[in-house]
């Protein structure tokens, strides 16, 4: 069906293909027929406080928030702060609080609400009034929302949703609406196990964050990462594992060996990175399923710089012999490696466009570090970064306009992107030293590791697009060397 | 500091004596052929150092270091001075096997340094090799900038950081 705006609601029947076996499934019919009951709702006392000024409380900013269509949005491409949507997030009610084995419902709606108030401001596009700014709504006004209530607040959007347990899980009713028009933008509904609430929020959040800027999703996502701990002529250095947000961290492997850079598999049910093992520097594959590891490459020769295939079915890496650095790929499952290149030079961080079809890597055959791409079958090797200084870790964006890299220049490391044509370069953050970039699932951010002059210290960081909202990464110790992986299903 | 001066002014006679004619080998050459070992005076009796052992290879050779400029992997004359030491007393113990470490200072990036250190390996590698040390008793490792020595982020500690170390395995 359509919204007045002519603009398709989300119907609930159509993302039913996207169920998977972690029983992630849409259920907008037990949503609605939840909350069809009480109609009584609309009698129960809204407690009288106004929700309290915007967490983010720029005064006298400029409230975004309305094309010239009248709809409501978001403009991802405007500067942070200048047209900021006001949305408003209350606890999610519960029809009877009942116990889970992640707590109470009435807990978890509070919870729920706080995480996707937390995505949404870590956009920077949002100033967020979330539950603790809010009174706790009534069941029953869930599905029907007390918009003079939410208008008088200066809300512009708000998100209400419902918690109840069902059997081992938790089913979460998600709903946006247009406070000013009183109209439903989103309608959504999530059954999943109560271990995995967060995951709940986080897809209610992208929906919210979908249905209000046209971007993709990225909440639902998670990132590998070198957790590093321990003075910087010996680092201890750990594989580590965490949602997007730095929630549900856990450690893969224990720090005896080094490791680095390790990268999604696109079904998110492996690793791929390097380690220091038996003082045999090799690359692995960490099944995250079984946490077992098996080699990739059985060779003596130096191999590093992994990175899968989007069809995941090869690796692309770099294989150092007699100290010549090409480029190879070798099935994902192993056997034997493929040359793409055969330079002279330092041939390394090699990265597939999003169709297969091309490959980006960087290389010193003309004097310095510099991007180039190729064919997937290392034909049409070209340069196309000219700026000054040299040009590092390139890496592909998910929607194929955009190459992100490394910049050393001017005794900095900054984090930029470039087309892969080569024009419109940006760099994005300022610091000392700003390395390794990779893509959110959507193409819209970019998480990095930034390390300090002297301590090298390092930290996870993220950035926008558009070189602002460049904000820290929570992690239990240090972290470098992250991977974005893809939305989850 | 005394012990880097020494062994700096030790490095410079040597050099002085070989007369550096040999240019640095591009390859890998062929197996050498018998070297007569030059008597090298090993560890003094008393000392309780074993003949042919880590201990021994540190306390005889000019250093058990070699360093770089920066972005750069070719072997230059002080660094052929302590490679030359090390020949000699690899070429009395045929049977030690060494490894030889590649490392990186901090203004790389990671995967490049990881490439970078293995060609600084290499190149010492090649050096020792072309003096005559078999390759298959050397084995090469990068640790990038995994492992630097000195700590700070200035020139000083850059410098000590770009280096290739050779360990004899025991």
């Amino acid at each position: 069906m359509r919204d007045r705006f002519g603009h398709f609601i989300r119907d609930f029947l159509e993302p039913a293909k996207r169920l998977d076996p972690m029983k992630f499934l849409l259920t907008l019919a037990a949503g609605l027929s939840l909350v069809a009951v009480p109609a009584m709702a609309q009698d129960v006392d809204v407690p009288s406080p106004v929700p309290t000024s915007p967490s983010s409380g720029q005064d006298g900013a400029t409230q975004g928030g309305r094309s010239q269509d009248g709809r409501l949005q978001v403009d991802v491409t405007a500067d942070v702060g200048s047209d900021q949507l006001v949305i408003a997030i209350p606890a999610m009610p519960t029809s009877a609080n009942q116990q889970t084995a992640a707590g109470s419902t009435a807990d978890l709606g509070r919870q729920i609400a706080s995480v996707i108030e937390a995505d949404l401001r870590n956009t920077g596009l949002f100033r967020t009034i979330g539950p603790d700014q809010t009174p706790q709504i009534p069941y029953g006004q869930v599905t029907a929302p007390d918009f003079p209530f939410w208008y008088s607040g200066s809300a512009q959007a708000l998100v209400q949703g419902y918690v109840r347990a069902n059997g081992d899980g938790l089913t979460v009713g998600c709903y946006l609406y247009d406070v000013a028009l009183q109209s439903e933008l989103v309608r959504q509904g999530f059954v999943v196990g109560a271990g995995d609430w967060r995951r709940a929020a986080h897809k209610c959040a992208d929906a919210i964050y979908t249905r209000l800027t046209g971007e993709g999703p990225y909440f639902d996502s998670r990132i590998v990462y070198v957790s590093e701990t321990g003075p910087k002529d010996h680092r201890i250095k750990r594989l580590a594992i965490m949602d997007q947000d730095g929630a549900n961290h856990r450690f893969l492997t224990n720090g005896q060996s080094i490791v680095l850079t390790p990268r999604f598999a696109p079904n998110q049910q492996s690793i791929v990175y390097m380690s220091y093992q038996n003082d045999r520097p090799a690359l692995y594959i960490y099944e995250l399923g079984s946490g077992r590891q098996r080699l990739l490459v059985s060779d003596v020769s130096l191999s590093f710089a992994p990175r899968f295939s989007p069809d995941g079915r090869w690796v692309l890496f770099t294989m150092s012999v007699g100290g010549n650095a090409d480029i190879y790929r070798v099935s994902s499952s192993g056997g034997t490696p493929q040359r793409l290149t055969n330079s002279p030079g330092i041939d390394t961080g090699g990265s597939y466009s999003p169709d297969g079809s091309q490959i980006v890597f960087e290389s010193d055959r003309g004097g310095s570090q510099q991007i180039y791409v190729m064919n997937s079958d290392g034909s049409n090797q070209h340069r196309i970064s000219f700026g000054g200084g040299r040009y590092a870790t390139p890496v592909w964006s998910p929607r194929g306009d955009l190459i992100a890299f490394t910049k050393i220049a001017g005794g900095s490391f900054r984090v930029g992107v470039i087309s892969p044509r080569g024009d419109g370069e940006r760099l994005l953050t300022n610091s000392w030293g700003d390395e390794g970039p990779s893509w959110s699932p959507n193409g819209r951010v970019l998480m990095f590791f930034r390390s300090s002059q002297g301590s090298g210290q390092a930290d996870l960081w993220s950035v926008d697009l558009t070189g602002v909202n460049a904000r820290r990464i929570p992690t239990p110790l240090d972290g470098s060397d992250p991977s974005w992986g893809p939305i989850r299903e | 500091m005394n012990k880097l001066t020494i062994a700096l002014v030790a490095g410079a006679a040597l050099v002085a004596t070989a007369g550096c004619t040999k240019k640095r080998p591009d390859v890998v050459p062929p197996a050498p052929g018998p070297v007569t070992p030059t008597p090298t005076p090993g560890p003094g009796p008393g000392t309780g150092v074993v003949p042919g052992s880590a201990e021994d290879f540190r306390r005889t050779v000019v250093s058990d270091t070699i360093h770089f400029a920066l972005d750069a992997y070719d072997i230059d004359p002080e660094s052929r001075a302590v490679l030359d030491s090390q020949a000699d007393w690899l070429r009395q113990y045929p049977n030690v096997r060494i490894t030889l470490e590649g490392h990186c200072d901090e203004r790389g990036t990671r995967e490049y340094n990881l490439a970078l250190g293995d060609r600084r390996a290499n190149a010492a590698k090649n050096y020792l090799a072309a003096r005559g040390v078999s390759p298959s008793r050397i084995t090469t490792i990068s640790y990038g900038k995994e492992r630097p020595i000195a700590l700070g982020s200035n020139e000083a500690a850059w410098a000590q950081n770009r280096r290739a170390v050779t360990i004899v395995i025991n």
